[in-house]
């Protein structure tokens, strides 16, 4: 049975496509945990549902629906760069409100209860070949403004003040890390569903921080625990019929745990050079 | 004196709305002078260390750094920042910290080139932080955070270096490893110290001259000629007493005394 599914094409066409999201999502996490961004992507993934509703009931592709809801409430979010308490209240106030509006969406189309859950909880094995193709050209994209940007990004992230000063156009790449972010929310909703984008884009990189005190490997074990998960996870449901996210996103939670403990039990977590 | 100055304001003003932090300021730091900027809360302090750093634009008069435009020679400026802790968990060694100070603001992943580490272990080795190098910096003490900032200042080989309230939360021992590293620095390579403080008394024995901003005033001098009761009554508009306790200054009457020229005694 195991071994009949593995030779189904939707069944690598999963497996490319959970590779390519992680990948992503474990290299942008690192910038999310460090800025403290959490509920900021919680926020887009929500808005992005909002969107794939609009698109339903208009009789659009959700998927573009999912990018346009994403990318217009991260670009808002950086544009307006909030910090603290003031970014934490405002943006649960418009996810509340999106969230709103995605239910009466979602009333107007006839496909409410099936859409709903693909939506909130992901379809990785829906994914077509299409949509494989965009997934992939997004994170070509986006791989290669982190790559750029990688350095800049993490100075501004980590020691704002110092970079500002060193000319550092942090304004920019606060707007820049938050489209990048939008761009690979929407790409995960697309593996793991709206309400569970964070089992791939914190989880990774907040248990790979806890393992390394480099930057340049925690952003690489962050990759590897994302793909690890999201790879396990699929291949964990063929061999057992529940429900993919389910098991992508324990995966995730138990090497985060892991790390954890591993990093308790080193007090300086410090590697050799 | 021959060189020309590192720092020259001349006649600078800076406004926010109808609120005028200073006027009219002119003055020159050169080569390896010492420069305290001191005043209460709010007095312009910080923003004239942005000024500097070409963050921020003058209302009127000018402002050049190393002969140019602040904002096109920040890559020749070293920044100490105010100290703000690092989250605990935050990837990022003592080293990584360093390094940013370095080629951060570059495109890139950056290669780990020979000659830039060894630049970084030089900084590292000039503060005496090597030990804790490889550590993650949101678990070292605030001396210790403090030391590798001016590290991470230092690794671009300055030509002036701007130092924004380094000593506060530090205890005695570590203000005095901090001012003395400065000041070693700028007598060693001659890079002038713009040191931004509440309180004169940590670095009383390093300064040249002090820049004493209050009330939308300043006056810059010796410390003799500064920082005393006439000089600082005028610049308040109020009667104000500055009394020589042992080899401490002491300011009486202030408007925000509670927080000025009292932090040691607490």
């Amino acid at each position: 049975m195991f071994v009949e599914l593995l030779q189904q094409h939707f069944v690598h066409t999963a497996l490319l496509a959970g590779a390519v999201v992680a990948v992503v999502s474990g290299a942008i996490g690192l910038f999310v945990v460090a800025r403290g961004l959490s509920f900021a992507v919680h926020a887009i993934s929500e808005l992005g549902f909002t969107g794939a509703t609009a698109a339903l009931a208009i009789g659009v592709d959700p998927v573009l629906g999912i990018f346009a809801g994403s990318l217009l409430v991260g670009g808002t979010l950086g544009v307006l760069s909030l910090r603290g308490s003031e970014r934490d209240s405002s943006i649960g106030a418009v996810l509340a409100f999106g969230l709103g509006l995605g239910v009466l969406f979602l009333s107007l189309y006839q496909g409410y209860a099936t859409q709903a859950t693909n939506l909130l909880f992901g379809s990785i094995v829906g994914v077509g070949d299409r949509q494989l193709a965009g997934l992939i050209v997004v994170s070509v994209v986006v791989l290669g403004c982190l790559t750029m940007l990688y350095r800049p990004l993490l100075f501004s992230s980590v020691d704002p003040e110092v970079a500002e000063a060193r000319g550092v156009p942090v304004r920019t790449l606060s707007v820049a890390i938050f489209l990048l972010l939008a761009l690979v929310t929407a790409e995960a909703i697309q593996v793991v569903g709206v309400l569970l984008v964070l089992t791939l884009v914190i989880t990774p990189a907040a248990a790979a921080q806890r393992l390394t005190a480099r930057p340049g490997l925690a952003l690489v074990l962050s990759v590897v625990i994302a793909l690890v998960s999201t790879e396990g996870g699929i291949l964990l449901s063929l061999v057992q019929p529940w429900p993919t996210t389910f098991f992508i996103s324990t995966i995730s939670f138990a090497i985060y745990v892991a790390a954890r403990a591993y990093g308790a039990r080193t007090t300086t977590p410090s590697s050799s050079a | 004196m021959s060189a020309p100055p590192v720092v020259s304001v001349r006649n600078a003003a800076l406004r926010f709305g109808d609120r005028t932090l200073f006027d009219d300021l002119t003055f020159d730091l050169c080569a390896g002078e010492f420069l305290a900027v001191l005043g209460p809360n709010g007095a312009g302090k910080t923003s004239l260390v942005r000024l500097l750093l070409g963050l921020v634009q003058p209302s009127a008069g000018t402002v050049s750094v190393a002969g140019g435009d602040p904002s096109a020679r920040r890559s020749s400026v070293g920044y100490v920042p105010q100290q703000r802790a690092f989250d605990r968990d935050l990837p990022l060694r003592g080293r990584d910290l360093v390094r940013l100070g370095l080629d951060g603001h570059r495109f890139g992943i950056g290669r780990s080139g020979r000659g830039r580490q060894q630049a970084v272990d030089r900084a590292l080795a000039s503060v005496g932080a090597e030990s804790y190098a490889d550590a993650t910096v949101g678990r070292l003490s605030g001396g210790e955070q403090q030391r590798l900032r001016i590290a991470q200042a230092l690794v671009c080989d300055p030509k002036l270096l701007l130092v924004d309230e380094p000593l506060l939360s530090l205890d005695l021992g570590y203000q005095q490893i901090v001012v003395d590293l400065l000041d070693t620095h700028r007598r060693r390579t001659g890079t002038p110290v713009l040191f931004v403080t509440h309180d004169v008394n940590p670095v009383l024995h390093a300064v040249d001259r002090v820049l004493y901003l209050a009330g939308g005033t300043w006056a810059i001098g010796d410390v003799d000629e500064v920082l005393t009761s006439e000089t600082l009554s005028r610049l308040y508009g109020i009667d104000v007493d500055v009394l020589r306790v042992r080899d401490r200054i002491v300011v009486v009457g202030t408007p925000d005394e509670h927080h000025h020229h009292h932090h040691h005694d607490h």
